[in-house]
């Protein structure tokens, strides 16, 4: 297994080997899953496409739609213009979707299809809405993806009419529907009222019933999108993903913003109890606070399993750095924080959160691959590892126990279910970690060795 | 009205007068019927297709273990192609997977500007020095073929400056009109710089397995069958493959075509630059098997060879008539609904066959129109511009290599007997009544399962859930659903049984909850509480 992985780490500027991100439409089309009656739609050869549903489906195990403009020869050397015309005249007569969400391709974007004047010169029909939002595949990653098309609704859609609507815009970041759940629970706990975008609860975890529904009953609605602008506050969850849409809010609409971490740990869910608190002017409630209470008792429980362990986190910038808060909280040390999307902010955040807990030694890497990250744990060895399924390879060669968490897990179920955010998230994480250390444990001990109360 | 005018007449005009000709019932009696394939999709329509990239790199070249697959573009293609496909290796003499890596130049914003070419050349470079691979191939996505890198003119250089080849395949994703240009290019580099360069001279009772791509270990169930019967395998295109077994290639007797779609010109020019001669194979399905070994067999004539391969056929047959008998009985008068391949469509029908299951809807994802009508067309494929735009090469005879195994007679004869280059497609072993729809999309497959209500849908991963979650158990025929082999005696078992467990899996008694069912509202007379 990654057999060809040689332990002396070169500097390469040309070869990207087994990367940690993928490409922006992909990021695009998820966000766009999470409106609700929204048809993404890529405009591009159809391939894009068609990796990207799969991307999704495998992921979420749940059916991605989106359409293509399916580009030949033709249309990659004319422009695309038609072809979008085409697919917006197709996608509403036979799909009926209440929105279709454009975003572009390398291929759109390295010919230059103007997408604003293509849609201004599409007829669209009345109460039907098509934005847009450009997603060069060969700038940032998917995670950029995601912020762009939250970008795209918002510029399109939001309207200040100056008559407060009294509630909180949430901006998740690249999360699960479960996460997503999961924060929307924590503002109804606090009374906050809300407009979240994107969600895609309801959407990519559709409950069985046995009819399937083009357009289930989540994701966030229009008139929702367009209020966004009559919000008195907004709140982001990971930088990297949602500060674009805040910013365009703000612009677009004035509504001040507060930019948190994802919620991921106990100090990162304070931060966005605290906030909510702020606005909403409220107490916290019991609920929160016991659950608050449940998970610090747990961690202080199984602290002695978690001591020092050595981690190696990757994935998502948000969801790496969030999930580094939590494990330094149960006293684990991170080694390794590796995404492969660009961006420093990711190494001078890393870098913080290890100062607040004295931790030297961590190696904290953007644009990084992971390639790379194992030829580091070749060289020093580390007790677990938590991210994505590419990750398993490493984790078989080296034999070290792999947490599957963040973007993508196409090797297993039910992960998009059950949140990683917020107290309760992090009580699931906990015990996944728990149970993959002390799994470990009682693998490799001797017989006499072998607990039977732990 | 039938089950075609019922969901095409949903369609607006255009998209119905497209449509229209994309799908056909199966006629009553032999007479020839045509089906329009292998044409653009208009945009907007849901189709499941992919690209030229994923044809050539995602399916062809990829599951060859030994050699060094770049993709210049942005990481999204690479990454996407990684692992995903299930064309499962193990290494080779050399050591080497590649299988197992994702190598990419990912192209940034300033490689798109001021060309992709400096970094391209960086990229072999490294490859080289990390891996120190035997060949290197270097596929091209959309925006290099927009921005003009010339990807050969530097494959070139880089063969020339680190001594082994170095092949440059010009895939972009919007070349053609699906994944099937992307075979031919890769079919077209493989015949050019790989195919039949070795040294080796003909081997007795040798073969080629053409268009056997190891999904789920098909390849390596086939292979331990063949070399039972007494077969020696020189090479697999490309399933588990080595570039270094391709030089080979010409040392074959024969080529066995698996996947007609994918690697029909290789057997083609193989056939004109060697003289060896292919036979379309069906590895799926037992009965499918037992044929096509009769076929291999007979081809050759050898009576020893009949024998043990009547011997290995009634051995294996044994060895899997129990638990072939109970998912029969589990199976029979089932109905299936298949959507996959330029091939599995037709294969698996067979395999159901096996099993009393009867297929009510058929059809290819990026078929032409000979996969579905056989290659003795009635009337010729006519080249449109998507087409033209995917290069058709020539090759000669190898003058030193050119070899006919058959006297014009003997090749006339046995192409009465045996698929002997040819394949007669799949409308011919389809019922009477029988739906077949190319590039069936989105808005066609929930309108025919509500229509046609198959006990069964055969899709992949896009349309999986959306069958499901209409109530119909859907298995996918890309990725077996982490399953198989599905190849073989053995392999028909494997499907029986995954086939069995989805239809009778208890969660289905639980879709729609008790209370829909019973009324939960108790009437309560007056005064009693």
């Amino acid at each position: 297994m990654q057999s060809m992985t040689p332990k002396e780490v070169s500097e390469r500027s040309g070869l990207r080997v087994n990367p940690c991100k993928t490409c922006q439409p992909v990021g695009a089309m998820y966000a766009a899953l999470g409106v609700h009656a929204c048809m993404p739609h890529s405009h591009g050869s159809q391939g894009c496409c068609s990796y990207h549903r799969t991307y999704l489906t495998r992921h979420f195990k749940e059916p991605a739609i989106a359409s293509s403009s399916s580009f030949t020869e033709g249309a990659s050397v004319f422009g695309g213009g038609s072809n979008l015309k085409a697919s917006v005249k197709n996608i509403f007569d036979i799909y009926n979707p209440d929105i279709i969400a454009v975003h572009t391709t390398c291929l759109s974007e390295t010919i230059g299809d103007d997408l604003k004047s293509f849609i201004l010169d599409t007829p669209i029909p009345d109460g039907k809405y098509v934005v847009h939002t450009n997603t060069p595949s060969y700038v940032g990653s998917h995670v950029t993806g995601y912020a762009n098309m939250i970008s795209g609704f918002i510029k399109y859609l939001s309207v200040k009419t100056g008559v407060s609507n009294g509630k909180v815009a949430l901006i998740p970041g690249f999360i699960n529907p479960g996460d997503m759940r999961e924060i929307k629970k924590i503002a109804k706990l606090m009374n906050v009222p809300f407009t979240m975008l994107p969600d895609t609860s309801g959407v990519m975890d559709a409950p069985m019933t046995g009819t399937y529904n083009m357009y289930p009953k989540g994701g966030t609605t229009i008139p929702d999108i367009i209020g966004l602008g009559d919000c008195k506050k907004s709140i982001g969850f990971g930088e990297f993903a949602t500060t674009l849409g805040l910013e365009d809010l703000r612009n677009k609409c004035k509504v001040p913003f507060v930019s948190l971490p994802l919620p991921i740990g106990i100090a990162n869910t304070d931060a966005y109890v605290m906030a909510l608190q702020e606005i909403g002017a409220s107490e916290v409630p019991y609920e929160l606070e016991e659950e608050r209470g449940q998970l610090v008792d747990v961690i202080l429980d199984a602290h002695p399993y978690f001591d020092n362990k050595t981690v190696a986190i990757y994935g998502d910038p948000d969801t790496v750095l969030g999930i580094a808060a939590l494990v330094l909280e149960m006293g684990m040390h991170p080694k390794y924080l590796v995404t492969g999307t660009p961006g420093e902010a990711f190494v001078t955040r890393g870098k913080d959160l290890m100062a607040q807990y004295g931790v030297e030694d961590a190696v904290i890497k953007a644009s990084a691959d992971l390639f790379e990250m194992h030829q580091w744990i070749k060289n020093d060895k580390v007790d677990l590892m938590i991210g994505g399924t590419h990750g398993k390879t490493i984790a078989r060669a080296e034999d070290i126990p792999l947490v599957r968490a963040g973007f993508p897990v196409l090797d297993r179920y039910v992960h998009s279910y059950i949140p990683i955010v917020g107290y309760r998230g992090a009580l699931a994480l906990v015990e996944k970690i728990a149970n993959a250390l002390m799994d470990r444990q009682d693998r490799d001990c001797a017989d006499e060795d072998l607990e039977m109360v732990m | 009205m039938d089950a075609k005018g019922r969901v095409l007449d949903k369609y607006n005009a255009r998209v119905y007068k497209n449509r229209k000709e994309h799908v056909l019932v199966k006629a009553t009696g032999d007479q020839p019927q045509v089906i329009a394939a292998n044409t653009r999709v208009i945009p907007g329509i849901m189709t499941h297709r992919g690209c030229c990239y994923a044809g050539c790199k995602g399916v062809v070249l990829a599951p060859i273990k030994d050699v060094a697959v770049i993709t210049h573009g942005p990481i999204g293609c690479g990454f996407y192609s990684w692992g995903t496909r299930r064309n499962k290796a193990r290494p080779g003499e050399d050591g080497k997977n590649f299988v197992e890596y994702c190598l990419s130049t990912d192209m940034q914003e300033a490689d798109i500007v001021f060309g992709g070419e400096k970094k391209l050349r960086q990229a072999i470079k490294e490859t080289v020095e990390i891996f120190d691979p035997g060949m290197i191939m270097v596929c091209s996505t959309c925006p290099v073929g927009l921005i003009g890198d010339d990807i050969h003119a530097i494959a070139a250089e880089a063969e020339e400056l680190y001594n082994r080849p170095v092949m440059a395949f010009s895939c972009e994703g919007y070349k053609g009109v699906s994944q099937s240009g992307g075979h031919h290019i890769a079919n077209n580099g493989l015949i050019k710089r790989v195919l039949g360069t070795g040294s080796g001279t003909r081997i007795k009772h040798a073969i080629n397995i053409l268009g056997e791509y190891n999904i789920g270990g098909d390849g390596w169930e086939i292979g331990r069958i063949l070399k039972k019967c007494g077969y020696h395998v020189v090479s697999v295109m490309t399933g588990d493959g080595s570039y270094k077994e391709m030089q080979e290639a010409h040392t074959a007797e024969l080529n066995i075509v698996q996947c007609h779609r994918s690697i029909n010109y290789i057997a083609e020019m193989l056939k004109t630059k060697f003289g060896t001669d292919w036979i379309k194979v069906n590895f799926v399905g037992a009965e499918s098997t037992a044929q096509s070994l009769r076929d291999m067999a007979l081809y050759f004539g050898d009576q020893e060879l009949i024998d043990r391969t009547e011997e290995v056929i009634a051995e294996e047959m044994e060895e899997v008539a129990a638990d072939m008998e109970y998912y029969r009985t589990r199976l029979k008068g089932k109905t299936a609904a298949l959507y996959v391949g330029g091939s599995r469509a037709h294969h698996y029908q067979l395999l159901l066959q096996d099993f009393g299951i009867d297929t009510i809807l058929a059809g290819y994802e990026f078929a032409h129109r000979d996969d579905y009508e056989g290659r003795d067309l009635t009337a010729e494929i006519k080249e449109d511009a998507d087409s033209k735009n995917i290069e058709s090469i020539t090759v000669s005879p190898d003058p030193e290599k050119y070899h006919l195994r058959l006297t014009p007679e003997q090749f006339e004869e046995l192409k009465t007997k045996i698929p002997l280059d040819t394949y007669p497609g799949m409308i011919r072993d389809m019922k009477d009544g029988a739906v077949i729809v190319d590039d069936l999309n989105h808005f066609e497959t929930e309108e025919f399962l509500k229509l046609l209500k198959p006990d069964i849908f055969f899709s992949g991963i896009k349309d999986k859930y959306v069958a499901q979650k209409g109530g119909t158990l859907s298995r996918q025929l890309h990725s077996y659903d982490y399953s198989g082999p599905y190849a073989g005696f053995k392999g028909a078992v494997n499907f029986g049984r995954d086939v069995t467990m989805g239809i009778y899996t208890p969660a289905w008694g639980f879709v729609t909850p008790p209370w829909k069912h019973t009324p939960t509202l108790v009437g309560t007379y007056g005064g009693d509480f």
